[in-house]
């Protein structure tokens, strides 16, 4: 339960801002080993935030993270304002992209994130309204548990 | 065990990063200009060799926990990007090898080094 999450911190995100990309993530894996969680499951949660960080830069106009802490459980939620997702099993599809050229230049947009959003996550939610934006829940399991 | 020194010696490599540690370990290599590849499939500790130089390969290898990047065929990235790096203690190897002679001579290298010769 968010509940009781004994640590919790929020982190904006700006659309379009590539310059930043990473930063949230980066943060997130800091905090994680300040908190002496095992470095695998460190690992999986940044990646997550990192796929989820990109998404918002990629696509939507703004966007929020939220880490919440408890023990034995990550939760990251990230809530974007955006044009949201139409068909979210497509969207779920292995490289099925909607990246422009630009993006891909980038090194991203493979169509490869929420999927591996997934991959990394022992649950994963995704809900979106078009017009509005998309709603992600991460929960990762601190006991070691793989994907 | 090869290491970083091993790496930029077999690809005639020039260090960006002077302070990183030429003893670090190379375990497995990862080549790829599309960081999306990296994040679902490169393995933690691995050595980056890439053709995209900016700032998104940083923070994709420390998100990663990638070792140590190196840039093929001539690709440097720019400063500012080589300060991301250094604060992050992440070494970066620049060599003008292209990507498909590099990753012959590592082989080759891992080869080597593996038969014990």
């Amino acid at each position: 339960m968010a509940g009781d999450a004994v640590f919790r911190q929020e982190f904006p995100i700006k659309g379009g801002d590539f310059a930043k990309a990473g930063a949230v993530a980066c943060r997130i894996k800091d905090l994680l080993k300040e908190l002496g969680i095992d470095t695998r499951v460190v690992r999986r949660a940044a990646i997550a935030s990192y796929e989820a960080e990109m998404n918002v830069i990629m696509y939507a106009w703004e966007g929020r993270v939220k880490l919440a802490v408890s023990p034995g459980t990550i939760r990251i939620t990230v809530d974007d304002k955006g044009p949201g997702i139409p068909d979210i099993d497509l969207a779920m599809t292995e490289g099925y992209s909607t990246a422009t050229p630009e993006m891909r230049e980038l090194g991203f947009g493979a169509g490869m994130g929420l999927p591996n959003i997934k991959k990394n996550s022992d649950t994963f939610r995704i809900d979106s309204d078009v017009g509005q934006g998309t709603r992600l829940e991460i929960i990762i399991h601190t006991d070691g548990h793989q994907p | 065990m090869i290491t970083l020194k091993d790496v930029m010696t077999w690809v005639n490599g020039e260090l960006l990063t002077p302070e990183a540690p030429l003893e670090l370990e190379c375990p497995k290599v990862f080549a790829s200009d599309l960081m999306s590849d990296v994040l679902t499939s490169a393995e933690p500790g691995s050595f980056l060799l890439t053709g995209l130089a900016n700032s998104h390969v940083i923070s994709t290898c420390s998100v990663a926990d990638v070792a140590a990047v190196v840039f093929v065929q001539g690709k440097r990235p720019d400063a500012a990007v080589v300060e991301q790096a250094r604060g992050k203690g992440l070494p970066l190897v620049a060599t003008k090898l292209p990507m498909f002679e590099a990753c012959s001579r590592i082989s080759a290298l891992f080869g080597e080094k593996t038969h014990g010769r």
